[in-house]
């Protein structure tokens, strides 16, 4: 495998991880609109003792989500991506002019 | 009874070591600002937990601070659909654009989209949409500060805007990106200081947050529940797709990502940007709900039907004038850092875009460019507050809605599909850009906000508030189906190189 071909796998997979995670986020965020659009009874329903609600919980972990997605983004390229790829562009730029 | 609107000894000399202090930076930021890589990018020089900051600074304006936490006091869970919507564009961000943006480009995101396609159409088309988003956020926050400033200083409207307008003047024009940056940093940490320290005053007084929710439910008993704010699924969709892909279109943020060195470094930048906006919007909920119990809708209202005085307020209540000065000059300074934030990146589209890839085809001297660039800055400060003096009184809260609305229809699908898509040519390109901003500006002049609030006329011609559903989905048709028309062989030919370059960067 030449490393044309190998950046071109590794860009794959990095878009790969991306879109999964936009998809994760996209789907939490509509799903939370549209539990406030369609089920308004439930996002309202009363927990602990009435001090809380369930949309309340629902929106704190969607905006908790955001950090967290953004954060397993990181430690993936950390662990998987940077390296590979810090080796292919030593071997480009060797090649260079 | 409150101070709010006295002349406030506090806050204005509160402001004044701000302005002090960030004039200190600009001076010593000037001397580090003569190469247009400089002015623009702050030389790629900016660390990763910096840029994160600076970020976070651009974003969280005064309009997100004073507004959600107004509109958690006002309508209780409500406001939290804001908070969120407002951050769910960051992953986004982090995902798809930052480190692909970093690697193409050099100072615009008209840099990505133009890389392997005719330079002048869309350099033409990226800026027209860089220049339209930046003139409709600078109107709102022109007018937001001269109103805010009015109340809360007693200073006059226009004086208000002609100090802005000044004030960010002096930054951009000598200190460009670095000066922007430190002022940026700095506003983050004080507005983020300011909103946690007026937190833990809540809870101190309330108890823990279950405790603050539920003294709200005893004032207001539907505050924990969703009211009117989401009636209708259509709309809530709309307005969400405008949110999350325009915070990924905006081009005062997009521009932040060529002030780091790499694009790991953008791609933690962003981390660090999404906890900082994150921890920030759930204590301004904690913010909202403190002012609906200690001070009450109905004294909030009284001060400012809208609600937007609210943390304020809660300040004067929890703090007493000192504080309330305090948060008064948070607000102030919020302001002052997001209008030179833009006015840079109008710059940028100005002299880099249309001056030296449109006027001068890509031939040009850097020292002519750097030249031409501070006379845009200039011209859009004096514009900024032109504009600002000339909307005084009128209701612009809609035109941030609008800035976001062409961001996510007219930038971010010409960037996504430049990045992504091999077949994508310069008509599509410019014909997507030019359809996502002209779909979302007529949409939005025909909606409830404008046609009907503004215009006067009884019925909306397009029902929809924001229009995002309609325009994001075109722009994105459009820039395929006329691509697919007319197919570009050099466009597609420089698709592999670009490929390389957004992974590897450049050489």
């Amino acid at each position: 495998m030449d490393d044309r071909e190998a950046l071109r796998r590794l860009a794959a997979r990095r878009w790969r991880v991306a879109v999964v995670l936009t998809t994760v986020m996209i789907v939490a965020y509509f799903g939370f609109i549209l539990m406030i659009a369609f089920a308004k009874p439930t996002a309202g329903t009363l927990l602990a003792g009435g001090d809380l609600s369930v949309g309340i919980v629902i929106g704190a972990c969607v905006i908790a989500l955001a950090p967290v997605l953004t954060g397993i983004y990181v430690w993936w390229t950390n662990r998987h991506y940077d390296a590979a790829l810090a080796e292919l562009r030593g071997r480009r730029d060797e090649r260079a002019p | 009874m409150t101070e709010l609107g006295d002349t406030n000894v506090t806050a204005i000399v509160c402001f004044l070591v701000f302005v002090s202090i960030t004039l200190v930076i600009t001076y010593w930021a000037a001397r580090r600002t003569s190469t247009t890589a400089a002015f623009f990018a702050a030389g790629g020089k900016i660390t990763a937990g910096q840029n994160g900051l600076a970020l976070a600074g651009d974003y969280m304006s005064a309009a997100s601070f004073l507004g959600i936490a107004g509109l958690v006091s006002m309508s209780g869970f409500d406001g939290l659909i804001y908070s969120v919507g407002w951050l769910v564009g960051w992953p986004v961000i982090t995902f798809l654009i930052a480190e692909p943006l970093r690697n193409l480009g050099k100072y615009t995101f008209a840099d990505v989209v133009a890389y392997r396609l005719r330079q002048r159409p869309v350099r033409i088309a990226a800026a027209s949409g860089t220049l339209a988003v930046v003139s409709f956020y600078l109107i709102a926050q022109m007018v937001g500060a001269g109103n805010l400033i009015h109340l809360m200083f007693g200073l006059s409207y226009r004086a208000a805007v002609v100090t802005v307008g000044g004030v960010m003047l002096l930054y951009v024009l000598f200190g460009g990106m670095i000066a922007t940056t430190w002022v940026q940093i700095i506003k983050a940490v004080m507005l983020l200081a300011g909103a946690i320290v007026l937190a833990a005053l809540v809870l101190r007084e309330v108890g823990d947050p279950l405790a603050l929710f539920g003294a709200a439910r005893a004032k207001y008993p539907t505050a924990l529940a969703p009211g009117a704010l989401v009636s209708n699924p259509v709309e809530a969709v709309s307005l969400g797709l405008a949110l999350m892909f325009g915070t990924a279109g905006l081009p005062h943020i997009l521009m932040r990502f060529y002030t780091v060195p790499d694009a790991a470094t953008a791609r933690r930048s962003v981390f660090y940007a999404t906890g900082v906006i994150g921890v920030f919007y759930l204590v301004t909920f904690i913010l909202g709900f403190g002012a609906s119990v200690i001070v009450g809708r109905e004294v909030i209202t009284s001060v400012d039907p809208g609600g937007n005085m609210a943390a304020p307020l809660l300040a004067e209540a929890l703090g007493g004038t000192v504080f309330l000065g305090v948060i008064a000059a948070v607000a102030f300074a919020t302001i002052l850092a997001v209008v030179a934030g833009l006015t840079l990146s109008g710059a940028a589209a100005l002299s880099h875009d249309l001056w030296g890839h449109v006027i001068k085809r890509g031939v040009f001297e850097e020292a002519d460019q750097l030249r031409v660039a501070k006379y845009a800055t200039i011209g859009l400060a004096v514009v900024a507050m032109a504009l600002g003096i000339a909307f005084e009184g009128q209701n612009v809260a809609f035109m941030v809605g609008l800035a976001f609305a062409i961001a996510a229809s007219a930038n971010f699908p010409a960037l996504l599909l430049s990045m992504t898509w091999r077949g994508f040519t310069t008509a599509g390109a410019v014909a997507s850009m030019v359809t996502g901003m002209t779909s979302a500006l007529v949409l939005i002049t025909l909606s409830p906000t404008v046609w009907v609030t503004l215009l006067g006329h009884a019925e909306p011609v397009v029902p929809l508030k924001n229009p995002g559903i309609i325009t994001v989905p075109l722009a994105f048709a459009v820039g395929i189906v006329v691509s697919l028309l007319r197919p570009e062989p050099d466009a597609q030919t420089g698709f592999d190189a670009a490929q390389e370059r957004m992974s590897l960067g450049p050489r």
